[in-house]
């Protein structure tokens, strides 16, 4: 309804302040008193701690305090947690390493926080840092999680034998072996689904701000869901009660899931703020974000597809070892489990599934959710096998999927989850025709005849958004729940407030949450503002994350928006003389349906708080709350194609075109909704073709820790996308919304790494695909 | 970074002076190579003497086929400058393609060849333009000035000032780039004049910048890309790591060798 409503192609309202350099970061942040943090990190990728002397530190210049680990342990400050248990298939619980926010006896990733140097500047705190002496006793180290789990291996943890974290099943084994057995062809690949570094643009940063008379502390930081973080920073580190805790996160310059969790630094520089009397500030530098924050992926998995003589799947098997780092990061348990292994039913009828998953605690950089978090790994697997599978077949490989395709809806796949509806024929067909499939041969004719290796591979995903419903995630070990709460807060002059526990930190919530508004009131987004990020401002709330803020923290602002709409019929129904069932909203004006009887809706507004005539025994105001807790997670599910052109001399892939049919559900702003798609290939295509993780196998030294060695996606790496939409809403939700955050990294690389293999005529490549790589199987093959 | 001072030399005697009075100085001109390792404090000089507010290092002077650069004429400027362009395009091209914008009007061709990175472009054209190195102190050919891996024939408080050459009759640069660095995985840069073809390579060689020899011969008696194709570098020559194996370097040599030939 209206220009600003839902569907509206609406330009994003807080785009103002961060195209101008007007946004306002952590980093920004600025309390009279404050003073600079560095921290002491380790050098060795794992060491046991014999001693620090900060003796000279000390002495240096502008230096108010060095602190240590022992010190934070005798003070009570909790170490971090896992928040999902994971029990292995033989019943007992993951193995949780213990994590202190400061290491105090061992270090175990190259990084790993070891003391904190609070001083009058930034430059002063760095020098007396490295003037802090820590006397290690370096031991043996191990980065590869399948060399983690083989005998003789560096024990990382002492209560994870043989490092392993948790050995987890989800299926029917028996079914699949025997469908195995007994299937007229098996597919079997061996993946490797590289590692990747978040890079969000803006830094990890945190200012810790005790303030002594109150006794109560303020946090500023760089958080997708700063509730979350109070919480846990309150109930499980042992900082400061929720009441005397503020947790703030103001504009985050992009997050990917690497600021879903809290970190030692933000504990640690509120614990010093205490310790030292000043307020403490910390920014990463782009090294300490290559170091510490969270990595992505990083398994290794063989899959196996089974198939009847007609070509139809009856059986798949996918056996994963995956890297967890040197400490279980805050959802990280979850992500090859329950964000991973219950997808592989993809978009296929598949009567038997079984997934095996080892993780392994390493002497790497934690590993937890990121763009995607287990389902791009889910679909890389898939859709390569499946891809794999026609082309053994000799079969075309959308019609191998099309044979396989789920055609009814609610589907209950074997594997726990029911999918809520699709049309996952639709997507592909938008999508062969967005890039004429069927013109493909004389394009690789035409490309052949000037030297060029031309090929295509397509990807159609599924995946699950808006994780829930709270009672089911719990049973399945979870220690939150995922609802999302909204405050709708009409003022009296007619604008409008809305509080949400959905953060933004790029994603638009200012203006595709102010159109849900605008929508159903007829009032301008302009005089609608969307509050978030402050746990002083809003009340609890989950946060944004796995495409959730559409799926449930709209839904959330739609139960909230119900309620007002509610009363305000009453109000107005009370002041017009007329029954509430007969008034409707349109455009700005409450109205007697079919009459001229009319009020502003400000006059409305208004009356709710002058409260001089309302109906009896009705409170003033203008102004409710909601929660929603949906009954299933979502599942957005599209078909992406690529093409590429490959220089044999050279392995350079160039890609020439890229489409992506998504069916999202509803779109409440088809721009947003397309950035976000574009960014999410960008991602995707950047796993497939650029960023490759590397450590040192000896020492555990990060080799790509900067942009000279990380091979970050810039614009001209990238093609320009052509995206669409097929639409069949969620009826799990009142928007009908999917989500559509994820999407673009979770279907990409497949297709790519299936058109760079057509090209080349050589299965054998991994992500990602560098020309080196695939000059190499070029000639290997 | 570490605490450090600095100093704007208004001349090159000047530069010199100050250079001498540092405990351990550094000159800077572009500072894009420097000033990144200083911040990840792998330099530390008490000093930094910043050479780029001296005139006498700056600009392009271009007469006949003679030419010379200021050793404080920016990559931008080399890329933009249409005299250059007129004589010898291949260097105004090969400069038009380091780094990004931000490094090229920063960037110094001074700074540069005084560095020798391994995989910087401008020696490899250097070694193809049989170019002359003017210091404060004496003039170097390019053979003699590249010495190694980020060596040269520099002294400790030696100033480069300007490079000259003589332009040749065609030339071309064929550049890989590294895929996250940019810089280059192999570049070659051949001249061909009026002695002969000369070809400059870089970004491959574990010495740092070569002559390839065996293609300067074959190119000199069949100048085309053809000429190249039964000829190759030897891999055990050349750098390994992350990005391109030894073979993979050695065959995008003989590629990008094969795309300058073409190009011209
Ligand atoms: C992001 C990025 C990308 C880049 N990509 C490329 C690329 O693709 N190809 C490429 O070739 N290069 C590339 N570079 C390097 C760039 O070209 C630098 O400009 C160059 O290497 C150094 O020049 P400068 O003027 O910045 O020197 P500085 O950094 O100031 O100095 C470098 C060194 O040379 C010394 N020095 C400087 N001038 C003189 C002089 N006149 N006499 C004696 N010694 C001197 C300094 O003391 C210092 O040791 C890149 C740099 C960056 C930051």
């Amino acid at each position: 309804m209206g220009m600003e409503g839902i569907g509206a192609r609406v330009a994003r309202k807080e785009d103002k302040r961060f195209i101008t350099g007007k946004g306002r970061y952590t980093d920004d942040m600025s309390v009279p008193g404050m003073k600079h943090a560095a921290f002491v990190r380790s050098p060795h990728a794992h060491a046991v701690i014999k001693g620090i002397d900060s003796s000279e530190a000390e002495k240096m210049p502008g230096v108010i305090g060095v602190l240590a680990g022992a010190e934070m342990t005798t003070d009570g400050i909790g170490s971090l947690i896992c928040g999902w248990m994971i029990h292995s298939k033989d019943g007992s619980p993951m193995n949780m390493g213990d994590w202190r926010p400061l290491a105090d006896k061992k270090v175990r990733y190259v990084g790993d926080a070891v003391a904190i140097v609070v001083a009058d500047t930034k430059a002063q705190a760095r020098d007396a840092a490295e003037a802090v002496k820590v006397d290690y006793d370096v031991l043996p180290a191990v980065t590869s999680a399948v060399d983690a789990l083989k005998p003789g291996a560096p024990q990382i943890h002492d209560n994870a034998p043989g490092n392993q974290i948790y050995d987890w099943e989800i299926g029917d084994l028996d079914a699949v072996d025997k469908a195995i057995a007994s299937a007229a062809h098996v597919t079997t690949l061996d993946l490797v689904n590289n590692r990747l570094v978040p890079n969000a643009m803006e830094p990890r940063a945190a200012l810790g701000v005790y303030d002594e008379a109150e006794d109560h502390y303020t946090c500023w930081t760089t958080s997708q869901n700063p509730h979350v973080a109070r919480l846990v920073m309150s109930a499980f580190y042992n900082v400061a009660p929720e009441n005397k805790l503020r947790v703030i996160a103001p504009d985050v310059g992009g997050g990917f899931g690497s600021k879903i969790y809290i970190y030692p630094e933000e504990i640690t520089c509120l614990w010093a703020s205490k310790k030292t009397g000043v307020p403490v500030k910390w920014v990463a530098d782009r090294t300490e974000s290559f170091l510490t924050d969270a990595h992505g992926r990083d398994h290794v998995t063989t899959i196996q597809m089974a198939f009847d003589a007609d070509n139809k799947i009856t059986a798949l098997k996918a056996d994963t070892i995956a890297n967890l780092g040197a400490y279980m990061s805050l959802f990280s348990s979850v992500v090859p489990t329950y964000l991973h292994a219950i997808l592989y039913s993809g978009q296929y009828v598949i009567p038997a599934i079984h997934c095996n998953m080892r993780t392994a605690y390493t002497n790497t950089v934690p590993v937890d959710a990121y763009r995607g978090a287990g389902r791009p790994e889910t679909t890389y697997a898939l859709e390569r096998v499946v891809e794999t599978a026609a082309r053994e077949l000799g079969v075309s490989p959308a019609e191998l999927r099309r044979k396989n395709f789920i055609r009814e809806w609610p589907y209950q796949t074997p594997v726990i989850l029911q999918y809520d509806s699709g049309d996952y024929e639709a997507s592909l067909d938008a999508a062969m025709k967005a890039i004429d499939y069927d013109g493909f041969p004389a394009r690789k004719a035409e490309a052949e005849a000037r030297g060029k290796k031309r090929g295509i591979g397509m990807s159609c995903y599924i995946e699950a958004c808006g994780i829930a419903p709270s009672q089911a995630i719990g049973s399945l070990g979870a220690g939150v729940g995922l609802w999302e709460s909204a405050e709708i807060r009409v003022n009296a002059v007619g604008t409008v407030e809305i509080l949400t526990g959905s953060h933004s930190h790029g994603q638009g919530h200012e203006t595709t949450f102010a159109q849900l508004v605008s929508d159903r009131f007829g009032v301008p987004i302009d005089s609608v503002s969307v509050v978030h990020g402050d746990t002083d401002k809003v009340q609890m709330g989950m946060g944004t994350y796995g495409s959730r803020s559409g799926p449930v923290g709209m839904s959330a602002v739609v139960k909230a928006l119900d309620k007002v709409e509610k009363k305000a019929k009453m109000i107005a129904a009370h002041l017009l003389e007329a029954d509430e069932s007969d008034i409707v909203i349109e455009n700005g004006q409450v109205k007697v349906a079919g009459t001229d009887k009319a009020l502003g809706w400000h006059e409305v507004a208004l009356n709710a708080y002058t409260a001089h005539n309302l109906p009896a025994e009705m409170e003033p105001g203008l102004k409710e709350t909601a929660f929603f807790d949906p009954a299933n997670f979502s599942f957005p599910a599209g078909c992406h194609i690529c093409e590429v052109e490959i220089d044999p001399d050279t392995g350079k892939t160039e890609i020439v075109k890229f489409v992506a049919s998504d069916d999202f559900g509803n779109i409440i702003n088809p721009m947003i909704v397309e950035g976000q798609v574009h960014g999410g290939l960008a991602q995707g295509i950047g796993q497939a073709l650029l960023e490759g993780t590397s450590y040192d196998a000896e020492t555990g030294q990060l080799l790509t820790a900067t942009y000279m060695d990380y091979t970050m996606p810039r614009a001209d790496d990238l093609p320009s996308y052509t995206v669409s939409n097929t639409v069949t809403p969620s009826p799990l939700n009142p928007l009908g919304i999917k989500g559509c955050g994820e999407a673009g990294a979770i279907g990409s690389p497949p297709a790519l790494m299936n058109a760079i293999t057509d090209a080349i005529g050589n299965n054998n490549l991994s992500m990602p695909a560098t020309p080196q790589k695939v000059w190499a199987a070029i000639n290997a093959a | 970074m570490y605490e450090t001072h600095y100093h704007r030399a208004g001349s090159v005697d000047e530069a010199a002076k100050l250079m001498g009075e540092a405990e351990s100085g550094k000159y800077v001109a572009g500072g894009q190579t420097l000033i990144p390792t200083m911040k990840q404090r792998l330099a530390a000089p008490d000093s930094l003497i910043d050479l780029r507010h001296i005139a006498d290092m700056k600009g392009i002077s271009v007469s006949g086929k003679d030419v010379r650069i200021g050793a404080g004429t920016t990559h931008a400027e080399v890329a933009g400058s249409s005299d250059l362009a007129s004589v010898c395009p291949g260097i105004c091209s090969l400069a038009g393609h380091i780094g990004d914008p931000h490094v090229r009007h920063m960037g110094t061709i001074g700074g540069s060849i005084s560095n020798n990175d391994p995989a910087a472009d401008y020696p490899a054209a250097m070694l193809a333009l049989n170019a002359t190195i003017h210091t404060n102190k004496r003039e170097i050919a390019a053979e003699e000035f590249f010495v190694g891996m980020f060596e040269t024939a520099l002294e400790e408080d030696e100033i480069v000032t300007a490079v000259s050459f003589t332009a040749p009759d065609k030339c071309a640069y064929s550049k890989f780039p590294n895929p996250a660095s940019r810089y280059a995985m192999a570049g070659v840069f051949v001249a061909k004049g009026g002695d002969g073809v000369r070809v400059g390579v870089t970004g491959a060689g574990m010495d740092g910048a070569f002559r390839w020899s065996e293609a300067e011969a074959a190119l000199g008696s069949d100048f085309s890309a053809g000429a190249l194709d039964g000829l190759s570098v030897d891999a055990g020559d050349m750098l390994e790591d992350l990005h391109g194996s030894a073979e993979y370097r050695a065959n995008l040599v003989k590629v990008m060798a094969k795309r300058a030939v073409a190009a011209i």
